[in-house]
């Protein structure tokens, strides 16, 4: 395994030569979305600048070559996370879009009234709003998982309690909280809901980037992912389906390049996953997830794992040793369980003064509700929160930058 | 670091004025700031066409708080007419800074709500500015 060199990785991201505030920028905010490589941002502007064409269409060089390009792009993202082949990996705008293209596909389509969607307490808006909006449509409905907050966990008595009374045709979750940075076991989350004959989607926005995920081991049905959580573009991101799951669902977008023929009074599908792209696809976008693939790849998943693990350990640290910082998520015994994700609030200081005066001083952190108002305000009782969030090119002097600026912002509001 | 966070900001965060109900307000208007959950209610005592007392309760940032406790001593005192025409540069006078987009919302929470609940004590509708406040 070959260790992670954040000082060299930053050099291929021109961001980090950026001052902010005439300060150099420490960019602890991965989670909301990465930042780029030269060999992403080179790789669009290359098929800009030299093959720029439609795909699927011209009888010519440069459309042959964009087509090429794209399609082993999805080759890439598919030996990324284990697929079978391209047929399975379908390219949306992002991990909101892969939800919902389930909810008003397969879902539409196989539940009915009454049937239950299970989801956890867990989750971001964005695999909760798609499961209301069904509600309403269906009259299904939608039970969530509770949270053991003494393991900053799912609550797994509670969730084969809810397998077993509400029998679910779907148990959507997330794979590693935006939040609270916990890593769910959704293997073992998959197995029981496969018993009950469930099927199940995960959430992967924050494990993908960050982790080795294999859609054969988890035994996953569909996952969602961003490219640009991942160093790619934004507006493209993934849903993973199983082959024969999406052979057996009707498309949701009908019109060009998802069909193979057109007669006048219906059609014939394309071949997967061609029949749910419909119409021209964002080509940079899928070029530009092909580089940041590559990026990663060539690094490791268990590279930057452990990284992120180490990062994290040093950091938990280093807040645990400031006095009226709280931190959420699991512990720093418990590291292997989390990932970089770090949510703080600081005794009577309001996470939006935090994340200014962070500012102030070059670093971008979050400040809010994360897109998880039942988590953040419901299960952990916080207006909002402050939230640090780690990547390949983020070092210890990073985290270091982090905890002098909380105490710049203790001593303005004379908490010292 | 620039005045973001000057002392006038912190005090009026740290002792708030005019923080508390009142017995029984002509209104009570609350308001929410969705991105950051910071929350005001505002009691508002009026009498002859203006603002004879005026507190509020609330739970947010340093911004959003001391920008109420300071526009609740503001006000004391001023007609109706003359909140109907007051806008972000009032607010950006009185706290002495322009927060920057980031944070404008912060700062203009409380006079947001103080419009709203003037309007509605006059029986209209609140206009385009105040909602874009
Ligand atoms: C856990 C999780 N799920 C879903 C999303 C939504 O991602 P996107 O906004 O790219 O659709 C995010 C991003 O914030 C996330 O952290």
């Amino acid at each position: 395994m070959t260790m992670i060199n954040p000082g060299k990785i930053k050099k291929d991201f021109p961001i980090f030569r950026v001052k902010v505030h005439g300060k150099p920028l420490t960019y602890l905010d991965s989670a909301a979305t990465s930042q780029k490589p030269m060999q992403v941002i080179d790789a669009i502007s290359n098929y800009y600048r030299t093959y720029n064409a439609n795909i699927h269409r011209g009888i010519y060089e440069i459309s042959e070559k964009a087509t090429e390009a794209y399609v082993e792009s999805k080759r890439k993202v598919a030996k990324l996370i284990n697929a079978k082949g391209i047929e399975e990996i379908v390219y949306v705008r992002n991990t909101t879009e892969a939800i919902n293209l389930v909810a008003l596909s397969w879902a539409e389509q196989n539940l009915k009234k009454g049937d239950v969607v299970l989801i956890t307490e867990m989750e971001h808006h964005s695999n909760i709003v798609p499961w209301q909006l069904l509600a309403r449509r269906k009259g299904i409905s939608f039970k969530y998982v509770r949270i053991n907050s003494a393991k900053d966990g799912l609550d797994m008595e509670d969730f084969k309690e809810k397998l077993e009374e509400y029998r679910p045709k779907l148990v959507s979750v997330v794979h590693a909280s935006n939040v609270l940075g916990t890593i769910n076991d959704v293997k073992s989350i998959a197995r029981s809901s496969h018993k009950y004959g469930a099927k199940v989607l995960v959430d992967g926005a924050q494990s993908v980037p960050h982790m080795r995920v294999d859609v054969s081991e988890i035994g996953c049905d569909f996952l969602a992912f961003s490219g640009h959580k991942m160093l790619g573009p934004a507006g493209i991101g993934v849903l993973y389906a199983r082959s024969d799951i999406l052979n057996e669902t009707e498309p949701m977008f009908g019109g060009g390049d998802m069909i193979k023929d057109v007669s006048l009074n219906s059609s014939v599908w394309n071949d997967l996953p061609w029949k749910f792209e419909a119409g021209t696809s964002n080509i940079e976008g899928g070029i530009g997830l092909g580089a940041a693939v590559d990026y990663l790849s060539k690094l490791g998943m268990q590279s930057i794992r452990k990284h992120e693990e180490e990062l994290t350990r040093y950091a938990l640290n280093s807040l645990s040793e400031i006095k009226g910082v709280k931190v959420y998520g699991p512990g720093i015994k418990n590291v292997n369980d989390r990932v970089g994700v770090i949510s703080f609030s600081l005794q009577g200081v309001h996470s939006h003064d935090i994340a200014s005066i962070f500012d102030r001083e070059g670093i971008a952190i979050r400040a809010g509700h994360h897109c998880a108002i039942p988590l953040v305000r419901g299960v952990l009782g916080e207006p909002s929160l402050s939230r640090m969030s780690f990547y390949i090119y983020n070092s210890e002097s990073d985290i270091d930058r982090a905890a002098s600026a909380i105490l710049k912002a203790k001593e303005i509001f004379k908490m010292v | 670091m620039d005045n973001l966070f000057a002392e006038q900001i912190i005090s009026n965060y740290e002792h708030p004025h005019n923080k508390g109900k009142i017995a029984n307000p002509t209104v009570t208007q609350h308001e929410f700031n969705p991105t950051c959950g910071d929350e005001l209610t505002l009691y508002l005592k009026i009498k002859d066409g203006k603002i004879s007392d005026v507190k509020f309760e609330g739970d947010g940032c340093a911004i959003s708080m001391a920008s109420a406790s300071m526009l609740t001593d503001l006000v004391k005192g001023k007609s109706l007419a003359e909140i109907e025409k007051m806008g972000v540069k009032d607010i950006i006078d009185l706290i002495g800074l322009d927060p920057g987009p980031a944070r404008l919302k912060c700062a203009t929470l409380s006079l947001r709500t103080l419009k709203e609940a003037v309007f509605i004590s006059e029986h209209k509708k609140p206009d385009l500015a105040t909602k874009q406040l």
